[in-house]
């Protein structure tokens, strides 16, 4: 390879792409997956899968408190704070 | 939640405010419940986990000193309150097998869609967009998540449903970094699996 960084094969970019999101890389790694990225449409497709499914489970986050635990819970605070 | 707003919060909190308790409960009440839930056998016995963690956070707040965020304290008590509960319950936890990212390897894509050099040999197909946004996807995600071995189902529900960063994760469930990074990264490619096969199944 001209440019001397070792090949990463599609077989093992798979399994580096959570230490690629995480920047966990070595710089010599992050090279060698960059490099392998920009020449390879199925990686690139598979790293874009990796990143929807990250983003749609961030979509599954329950934001609610069921008012019954919030009021018990109130109650617990009005007993604490009357001591 | 800023440190900054949390001093403030911690302030009133000691104070008696009750608005205090009740942003609190906003703000967190939703994951002390998945958490608990991972350690715990029953929703019930997670509710009650939690009902007693909050206690321990209005029993402790004048023990506060602010070395560590509130939400890492907070979830401290918790992850302490849970294992307890789960001891007396005699039942053996999730967190044992936290060690099993050690184990043995599983690859992130079946090892029979590569060539022997190691390139694609059935490669992802691009995902069909409407279907991914329907509906049914969410609950496809829900149930992969669901089926995670039980540490790989912590890492990824605290990293990627609650968004928690790496250090939060790693404090509230005791792994190293590398741990931490091999049961997301197990997890995350299972739930991609599991997507993959609802999207590309015939409609």
């Amino acid at each position: 390879m001209s440019i001397g960084i070792a090949h990463m094969s599609c077989r093992e970019l798979v399994e580096r792409v959570t230490s690629y999101f995480e920047n966990a890389l070595t710089v010599e790694d992050r090279l060698r997956f960059e490099h392998h990225l920009s020449g390879c449409e199925h990686c690139t497709t598979y790293l874009e899968q990796m990143r929807r499914t990250i983003e749609l489970t961030g979509t599954l986050r329950v934001e609610d408190v069921s008012p019954q635990a919030e009021a018990t819970l109130l109650q617990v605070f009005r007993d604490w704070s009357g001591h | 939640m800023e440190r900054v707003d949390e001093a403030d919060l911690v302030d009133r909190l000691r104070a008696g405010d009750e608005t205090a308790f009740a942003e609190l409960l906003r703000e967190y009440h939703p994951s002390l419940l998945r958490l608990a839930r991972l350690f715990v056998s029953t929703s019930a016995v997670a509710e009650d986990v939690v009902q007693e963690t909050w206690l321990g956070v209005l029993k402790g707040i004048d023990r506060f000193e602010g070395r560590s965020s509130l939400k890492t304290w907070i979830f401290r008590i918790l992850a302490n309150t849970a294992k307890t509960r789960a001891q007396r319950e005699a039942r053996s936890i999730p967190f044992s097998a936290l060690e099993d990212a050690e184990g043995n390897f599983e690859p992130a894509v079946e090892r029979a869609r590569f060539t022997g050099a190691g390139h694609w040999a059935a490669p992802p197909h691009e995902w069909p967009e409407e279907r991914l946004l329907g509906a049914e996807t969410r609950s496809v995600i829900a149930r992969a998540i669901e089926e995670l071995p039980p540490a790989q189902r912590a890492v990824v529900s605290l990293r990627d449903v609650e968004g928690w960063s790496a250090d939060e994760v790693r404090n509230a469930l005791d792994l190293s970094e590398t741990n931490q990074r091999v049961l997301l990264q197990r997890g995350r490619a299972k739930v991609r699996r599991a997507l993959e096969q609802y999207l590309t199944e015939d409609t």
